[in-house]
C-alpha cells in the first residue's frame, strides 16, 4: 500500500505550509530522507523529505499552493501502484520528523482543494498548467516572462510566441475608451497591487500584534560614548588583518549579552503563569529580510569571543537572506538585538520579541559636541533604547542594566572582567 | 423563396467547394454557381491530373533503371495519349466526387456563369439568386500568354498547360516559358514522354522562389537528364510559324535562337475577375489585379468577400480551401484560427520533388536574422538507399536563440508528404527540439527531418 506523504510541521510554530517546489516528479524514484519538495514555512524555506522507499506515485498538490500540517501532499509507493480512494485534502497526523517538537496539529483544517475521489486526484496538478506553445515556453522562459500572466491568443488560448513577445498582462487588452477632455499626465502602472500575505508576512503579524498590545511595554533609553569602543575595533581590525573584521554590532552583541549575566532579571521569558529566568544568553538578533525580519539566534553570546561572534553572525544574516535559516538558528533567543544604525537611524524603540522579556534598539553612532573633562570635544556616540516587558522587568531594573551596557562600551575593557 | 440562401459562392474550384460545404456543417444554406465542372482548375485541368501524368512519368522513369534492381522490363515505351486518358479519368473521378460532396451536404449547386448584381444577389442566366449573409466571390484563375513579345496562346504551336494535358501525341520539342512548379512538372512530364525540352526562366534560377539549394539540386537534375534549363534568360522575340516557333532568348550576355517545335507558356496566371459585376457591386482591386480584401477576406463592399486566387497569393488550392473554411467559420459566428500566411507549404511534383514552408535560407539573411542552417542528405538515409531515391536532402533553418524553425526546404522523393511534419511543428510552434524529441520510425524518410533538425544543433547521427 502506498505510503502518504504529509505537511509536516517543519518548524515548531508552523500551522501550513506554501509547496513552493517540488524537487521530486511523478514517477521518480525517492528513498528515505530523501528531498522530496521545498516548503515554505512561516519562517524559512524547508525541505520536505521522504519517509519511505519507492516510487513519488502521485502529486496531489500544485507548486505554489499552500496547505495545512498534517494534509497529505504526494504518495509514495510501487510502480504502477493505485492511489485507493485518497482525495487531495485527505487530513492526517503527520508522522514525527525529526525537527517535530511540540506542534500543535490543527484541528480538521478545511481540504486545500478538491474534495476526495480519485477521479479528482489529477486535478490539481493541472490547475497551474499554462497551455503555451514550446517556443513561448522557451522565449518567456530566456526573457523570464511568467506565463501564467499572459493571456493566449493561440486556439483554446494557448499562449503563442507572439502573446509572449507583446507581454500581453493578463488583464485584457485596454479596450478603447473615450479620452478625458482634459488629457492627464500618463501614469504607469496599476493603482494598487494587492499582494497575499507571504507566510513570514503573517507570521510577523500574528507575533507582533500579540507583542505591543498585550505587553505592558515601557522604554529606557540611555546614550553611550563610543570613542574606547571605536579605538578597540580599529585595533582589533588591524591585528586581526585578513581573519574577520570586529563590527560595532559585534561590540553591542557581545556587551548586551555579558551585561545580561549580570543582569539575570532582564534575560527572562514571561510564561503566562511564571517567569523563566534564563542563565544562559541567547541573542535574537534582527535581521532584515526581503519581505520581512528574522531574529536569528547566537547561541551563548556571552561565552563566545567578538570574532566568533562576528564570523557567526554574518553566516546567519547570509542564511536569513537566503530563507535558509534551520527553525534551531532563529528560535531559542533569550534577548534581542535590534540595529537600525546603519540606516542612519540615531535612536528608535524596538518590539519585543515574545516571549522575551526586553529588547534593546541601537541607533548610529553619530559625532556629536560633548563636554567631556570640562571641555567641548567631538565624540562618536551611540544611543540604546531597551523596551521592556512591565511584567518581568521594572524601570530601576532595566536602568541598572542599561547602565551596565553603557560601561561596557565605554570601556570595553570592563569586558573582560 | 427558392432563390435565396444564406452564402452563395460563385466558383466551384478548391476555395469554393470547400467553403460551400463548411458553411453546409455550420448549418447555413449554401449555393455554388459553376460554369464548367466541379473542382475548378484544380480537380480539371490543374493539381489533379498533372500529379496523374507525373506519375506516368515517375514510372517510366523506373522502368528504365529497373535493370539495376533486377527487373528487366524490355524496351520501355510510352504513349502520351494514353497516359493522357487515364489523367482524365482521374479528374472525372474527382470532379464527381465534389459533386457527391455537394449533395451530401445539401449544396445546391447552379450550372452556368453569375455576375454578381448590388443587393447580395448574384444573376445567372435569367434567375437571380439572393444571399441572407454573403456572397463570396471564388473564381480562380486562368493561364495566361505573354502577347508583347509574340508569345499569345494559339493552342497550337504556342500553348498553355489547357492544352498540354489534353494532347494526344508529344511535339517533338518543346520550350518551356517559365520554371516555376508549372513549368518544371511539364517539363519533366514530357522529357520522361521522349520529348526535347528546353526550360527557359527569366529569373537568375529555377524555381526562383525556393530555397537556392532547392534551385542547384534541381538545375543539377535536369541537366543531368538531359533537359537543357537556361536561367536568367530573356526571350526577346518570338516567330510563330505554323509547326514550329522560333525563340530568340539573351542569357548571361549572350543571344541564342532556339527552334521548337511548341512552346508551352508557363509564366503566371491571370485572375478571373472580368465580367463577373464587380465594380457595379463597388468591389475594388489592388495594384495587382487581385480583389482587394481586408483580414477578415471580405472585399471593399460589405457583405462581399473574396477566397482562393482572386483574393491573392499564393495562388495554392490548399490556401483557397483554408481561406473558405475561415470564411464560412466567420459567417457562422465563430471565431476561426487565423491563416498564417507564412506557414503555407509550397510543393512542385517534379522528380525529386521540392517542398519547402517559411523562410529560405537568402530571406533570412535579407531579414538579418541570427539562424542556423540544418541539412541531411538522403544519401545518408538507409530508407533512401533502399529505394535508390538518394537525390536530395532536407534543410532546416533555425532560430539561433529559441530554435524557432524559420524554415524547412525538402529535395527528394516524397518531399510532398515529408513536408507536413514541419508545417504541423510551425503552426504549433514546436522547435527543432520537438521535431527531434518525437520518435521517428526507421528505416523512413522521415528520419532525414529529425536529422537535418539536430544537424542545427550540432548533434547529427548519421553523418
Amino acid at each position: 500500500m502506498a505510503t502518504k506523504v504529509h505537511m509536516e510541521a517543519l518548524s515548531p510554530t508552523m500551522e501550513e505550509g506554501r509547496l513552493v517546489k517540488w524537487t521530486k516528479r511523478e514517477g521518480d524514484a525517492v528513498k528515505t530522507g530523501e528531498t522530496l519538495a521545498e516548503v515554505e514555512t512561516d519562517k524559512a524555506v524547508m525541505e520536505l523529505v521522504a519517509r519511505a522507499d519507492g516510487q513519488l506515485i502521485k502529486v496531489l498538490v500544485p507548486e505554489g499552493s499552500t496547505v495545512p500540517v498534517g494534509n497529505v501532499v504526494a504518495y509514495i509507493g510501487k510502480p504502477g501502484e493505485k492511489v485507493d480512494g485518497a482525495g487531495s485534502g485527505e487530513q492526517g497526523a503527520a508522522p514525527p520528523g525529526p525537527t517535530l517538537t511540540a506542534a500543535p496539529k490543527p484541528p480538521a483544517a478545511s481540504p486545500v482543494v478538491a474534495p476526495s475521489g480519485p477521479a479528482a486526484v489529477s486535478a490539481p496538478a493541472d490547475a497551474t498548467r499554462v497551455k503555451a506553445s514550446p517556443l513561448a515556453k522557451r522565449i518567456a522562459k530566456e526573457a523570464g516572462v511568467d506565463l501564467k500572466l499572459v493571456q493566449g491568443s493561440g486556439p483554446g488560448g494557448r499562449v503563442i510566441k507572439r502573446d509572449v513577445e507583446a507581454g500581453a498582462p493578463l488583464a485584457p487588452a485596454a479596450a478603447p475608451t473615450a479620452q478625458p477632455s482634459v488629457p492627464l499626465p500618463p501614469r504607469s502602472g496599476a493603482p494598487y497591487e494587492d499582494v497575499p500575505l507571504t507566510q513570514i508576512r503573517k507570521t510577523i503579524a500574528k507575533r507582533l500584534a500579540t507583542s505591543l498590545g498585550p505587553i505592558p511595554h515601557f522604554f529606557l533609553t540611555i546614550e553611550a560614548d563610543m570613542e574606547r569602543a571605536a579605538e578597540a575595533r580599529t585595533a582589533l581590525n588591524k591585528q586581526l588583518g585578513d581573519e574577520g573584521k570586529v563590527s560595532f554590532n559585534d561590540i553591542v552583541i557581545k556587551a548586551v549579552a555579558l551585561a545580561l549575566v549580570r543582569h539575570r532579571a532582564c534575560n527572562a521569558w514571561f510564561q503566562e503563569d511564571h517567569i523563566r529566568y534564563w542563565n544562559e544568553v541567547h541573542i535574537g538578533m534582527a535581521v532584515a529580510v526581503e519581505d520581512g525580519l528574522i531574529t536569528p539566534v547566537i547561541r551563548n553570546a556571552d561565552m563566545k569571543s567578538l570574532t566568533q561572534i562576528g564570523a557567526e553572525a554574518r553566516d546567519l544574516a547570509q542564511k536569513a537572506r537566503n530563507r535558509r535559516l534551520k527553525p534551531d538558528e532563529y528560535t531559542g533567543s533569550t534577548f534581542s538585538v535590534s540595529n537600525l544604525g546603519m540606516f542612519g537611524i540615531d535612536e528608535f524603540t524596538a518590539v519585543i520579541n515574545p516571549p522575551e522579556a526586553g529588547i534593546v534598539a541601537v541607533g548610529a553612532i553619530i559625532e556629536k559636541p560633548v563636554v567631556h573633562e570640562g571641555t567641548v570635544s567631538p565624540r562618536r556616540r551611540l544611543r540604546l533604547t531597551m523596551s521592556c516587558d512591565h511584567r518581568v522587568i521594572d524601570g530601576a531594573t532595566g536602568a541598572a542594566f542599561l547602565q551596565t551596557l553603557k560601561q561596557m562600551l565605554e570601556n570595553p575593557l570592563a569586558m573582560l572582567l | 423563396m427558392a432563390n435565396q440562401f444564406d452564402v452563395i459562392i460563385l466558383g466551384g474550384g478548391p476555395a469554393g467547394y470547400v467553403c460551400a460545404i463548411r458553411s453546409a456543417q455550420l448549418g447555413l444554406t449554401a449555393a455554388v454557381v459553376e460554369q464548367e465542372k466541379l473542382g475548378g482548375v484544380c480537380v480539371n485541368i490543374g493539381c489533379i491530373p498533372t500529379k496523374a501524368l507525373l506519375h506516368s512519368a515517375y514510372i517510366a522513369h523506373l522502368l528504365r533503371d529497373s535493370k539495376d534492381f533486377g527487373v528487366e522490363a524490355g524496351a520501355v515505351k510510352t504513349d502520351y495519349g494514353v497516359a493522357m486518358k487515364r489523367s482524365r479519368r482521374v479528374s472525372d473521378q474527382n470532379s464527381k466526387g465534389v459533386e457527391f460532396l455537394m449533395k451530401k451536404n445539401k449544396i445546391t449547386v447552379v450550372k452556368g456563369t453569375g455576375v454578381l448584381q448590388p443587393g447580395k444577389k448574384v444573376k445567372v442566366g435569367g434567375d437571380v439568386y439572393e444571399a441572407k449573409q454573403a456572397v463570396i466571390v471564388a473564381t480562380g484563375s486562368r493561364v495566361k500568354g505573354i502577347p508583347q513579345i509574340g508569345l499569345e496562346i494559339n493552342k497550337t504551336t504556342v500553348i498553355s498547360s489547357d492544352e498540354a494535358l489534353l494532347l494526344e501525341q508529344v511535339p517533338a520539342s518543346l520550350a518551356i516559358v517559365g520554371a516555376g512548379a508549372v513549368g518544371m512538372e511539364f517539363a519533366d512530364i514530357f522529357h520522361a514522354f521522349g520529348v526535347k525540352i528546353t526550360l527557359i526562366e527569366a529569373l537568375p534560377r529555377i524555381l526562383p522562389l525556393e530555397d537556392a539549394e532547392a534551385s542547384d539540386a534541381l538545375t543539377k537534375s535536369y541537366k543531368k537528364r538531359g533537359i537543357e534549363v537556361i536561367a536568367g534568360a530573356k526571350v526577346t522575340k518570338a516567330t510563330v510559324v505554323k509547326d514550329k516557333v522560333t525563340l530568340d532568348v539573351e542569357a548571361g550576355g549572350e543571344k541564342k535562337q532556339i527552334v521548337v517545335a511548341a512552346v508551352l507558356m508557363a509564366a503566371g496566371r491571370a485572375v478571373n475577375t472580368e465580367n463577373i459585376g464587380l465594380k457595379e457591386c463597388a468591389i475594388q482591386l489592388t495594384d495587382r489585379g487581385f480583389i482587394k480584401v481586408d483580414k477578415n477576406l471580405q472585399t471593399t463592399a460589405p457583405g462581399y468577400y473574396a477566397i482562393g486566387d482572386v483574393a491573392g497569393p499564393p495562388m495554392l488550392a490548399h490556401k483557397g480551401s483554408r481561406e473558405g473554411v475561415v470564411v464560412a467559420e466567420l459567417l457562422a459566428g465563430h471565431k476561426p484560427h487565423p491563416i498564417k500566411y507564412d506557414n503555407v507549404p509550397s510543393v512542385t511534383y517534379c522528380h525529386p520533388e521540392v517542398a519547402s514552408i517559411g523562410l529560405t535560407e537568402d530571406q533570412c539573411k535579407e531579414k538579418k536574422l541570427d539562424y542556423v542552417a540544418g541539412r541531411f542528405p538522403f544519401s545518408a538515409n538507409g530508407r533512401a538507399r533502399g529505394t535508390g531515391e538518394t537525390d536530395g536532402f532536407v534543410k532546416i533553418l533555425r532560430d539561433k536563440k529559441y530554435g524557432e524553425i524559420l524554415g524547412a526546404h525538402i529535395v527528394g522523393a516524397h518531399a510532398s508528404e515529408l513536408i507536413h511534419e514541419l508545417t504541423v511543428a510551425r503552426e504549433n510552434e514546436y522547435t527543432v527540439e520537438e521535431i527531434d524529441l518525437a520518435i521517428h520510425a526507421h528505416p523512413t524518410m522521415s528520419e532525414a527531418v529529425a536529422e537535418a533538425a539536430l544537424d542545427s544543433l550540432g548533434r547529427v547521427v548519421h553523418l
